[in-house]
């Protein structure tokens, strides 16, 4: 019967469909304010409390708030080193995007948040290893910067990658977003 | 007043922010049997959107919350 080999072709089509898309939410983390790289980690924490897979692909601007400010790396040039003493050096370096008041916005701010119970970005950091969020670094922003590997945080489930990483993962998620 | 709800597990989440409560739920859930209850009590305002949308979400039930003054008391039952 044709109908019949129509509907077992189009049953092919939505299984095809079905398996192409996990429940999964992939975040291409951009931005280095403290604001934004809190948002992230709060949406990717929730994420998996919801049921989901959490992928975070961090590039330029953010990558230096995955430094540890306690590792130091050797071996870089003139440009890696500038970058590195003028980019601020992991988490809890990095500042707000609005209100910085030349570090004061920022301070007022951490204030707030340790009174009213809000997460910390280091806290938050940990709290994303611990649920099992996957972070992909760019390998590029990382080269261009002159950051290696050693001076980046100790994280469980971190990789550098490159851009067609990260589409492989974002193409397969229900959920993409650029912060 | 309904009748009491026995909670097999119950959480403190006073004084938690968002995404806490969501997260400690979802991991405190896992652990239990499908078919049991789970009442958390938070303080957190926004719980009462992300409750619900978190049960939806994860296929589990919200059987009742209790709100009395800042605290809400949320019973969960853990459909799978």
């Amino acid at each position: 019967m044709d109908s019949q080999q129509e509907i077992s072709k189009l049953q092919a089509q939505l299984n095809e469909l079905r398996g192409s898309t996990k429940n999964k939410l992939s975040m291409v983390v951009f931005s280095g304010d403290l604001d934004k790289l809190l948002a992230s980690f709060i949406i990717a924490t929730g994420a998996v409390a919801m049921g989901m897979e959490a992928v975070m692909f961090f590039t330029f601007w953010a990558t230096p708030a995955l430094r540890d400010k306690k590792k130091k790396a050797k071996g870089k040039n003139l440009f890696g080193k500038m970058f590195g003493f003028m980019l601020p050096k992991g988490p809890t370096k990095v500042k707000l995007s609005k209100m910085n008041m030349g570090g004061m916005g920022t301070a007022m701010l951490k204030y707030l948040m340790k009174k009213k119970n809000v997460q910390s970005l280091d806290e938050m950091i940990a709290l994303a290893a611990e649920l099992g969020v996957k972070i992909y670094v760019c390998e590029m922003s990382m080269d261009l910067m002159g950051f290696k590997p050693e001076e980046m945080i100790s994280y469980p489930d971190l990789e550098f990658v490159g851009v067609a990483k990260f589409l492989e993962e974002a193409g397969s998620s229900k959920i993409q977003l650029f912060i | 007043m309904a009748e009491d709800i026995k909670a097999d597990v119950t959480m403190d989440l006073k004084g938690l922010k968002c995404p806490l409560p969501v997260v400690k739920v979802s991991q405190q859930i896992k652990k239990m049997q499908i078919g049991q209850i789970l009442m958390a009590e938070t303080t957190d305002p926004g719980a009462h959107a992300d409750f619900p949308a978190w049960a939806k979400t994860s296929g589990n039930e919200i059987l009742r919350i209790d709100k009395d003054g800042d605290v809400s008391k949320f019973y969960i039952k853990k459909l799978k």
